[in-house]
């Protein structure tokens, strides 16, 4: 196995604020983060639509902050293909719509209450996510 | 006063998916390629993560949260079809593009295109859902 561009402590430290977002939407608002259910939520009802709006602003507005406050330009690498920007996100929102979370949802708040459907949720994307990445190399 | 935690925790969260660079679709798609140029920064994001919340889950005992009436907390138990079929559904879009919903939201910060096509065609995703009676949570 090789391993490339491996970034072990950023990665922990952000895991960690993550983590503390988490903590205290819990303790204040007594939701646990899941993304996808927000974003979904704030679009298909009405019911806390004004909170799930300002967390998703709040979303937004996080690396706008960390760059005032780091002094360093944030960078993305991201396809540029229409299509498959456009099929990716169709399947995403689908996706955690008809299995109830994504990443944050079942990764990490599942994970922490050691449900069972988020464990076996996350190893399922886990494995596709791999398979596809796989696939794609191939092509 | 639950309106300005939503801010807040959204901007936290958006902060730590851009310290832990996981904003960055590269970065992702890192951690999917296994059998090739392994980048297992991810897991480190999500063990940072847990660190912080399954301690907290299990000590934190109040009767309800400071600024609502109460805890929501997902009740379901039973793993059904739908739960795979969605994980199935979301982890190809994932390995697809390397965005989940978190980092593609927040990378609307950076005023990218591509970002854009990706938010919309994901709430498109969101909204056909309702008329496919998925919505479990």
């Amino acid at each position: 196995m090789i391993i490339e561009n491996f970034t072990p402590l950023p990665a922990f430290i952000g895991g960690l604020v993550i983590g503390i977002a988490v903590t205290l939407f819990f303790a204040l608002n007594g939701r646990l983060i899941g993304i996808s259910g927000i974003a979904r939520n704030f679009l298909n009802s009405n019911d806390k639509r004004f909170d799930n709006f300002l967390f998703l602003i709040g979303l937004i507005l996080g690396p706008i902050i960390y760059q005032l406050f780091s002094k360093e330009a944030v960078s993305i690498n991201i396809t540029n293909s229409i299509y498959l920007l456009g099929i990716a996100g169709l399947l995403v929102g689908l996706g955690t719509s008809i299995g109830s979370g994504c990443t944050s949802g079942h990764g990490i708040c599942g994970i922490s209450r050691f449900s069972l459907r988020s464990i076996i949720a996350t190893i399922t994307f886990m494995i596709v996510g791999i398979l596809t990445v796989f696939v794609t190399n191939l092509i | 006063m639950n309106k300005v935690t939503s801010l807040i925790a959204g901007i936290i969260f958006g902060i730590g998916l851009t310290i832990s660079e996981m904003i960055n679709p590269a970065k992702v798609l890192g951690f999917l390629n296994l059998f090739g140029g392994w980048d297992p920064s991810l897991a480190f994001v999500m063990i940072g993560a847990l660190v912080v919340t399954t301690p907290f889950i299990f000590i934190y005992k109040k009767q309800k949260p400071l600024f609502a009436e109460s805890f929501s907390i997902p009740q379901k138990k039973d793993l059904d079809n739908k739960l795979i079929i969605g994980a199935v559904l979301f982890g190809a879009g994932w390995g697809l593009a390397g965005l989940c919903p978190g980092p593609a939201i927040s990378s609307l910060a950076l005023m990218n295109i591509s970002s854009v096509i990706f938010v919309v065609a994901m709430f498109l995703g969101f909204y056909l859902s309702k008329f496919i009676n998925v919505q479990s949570s």
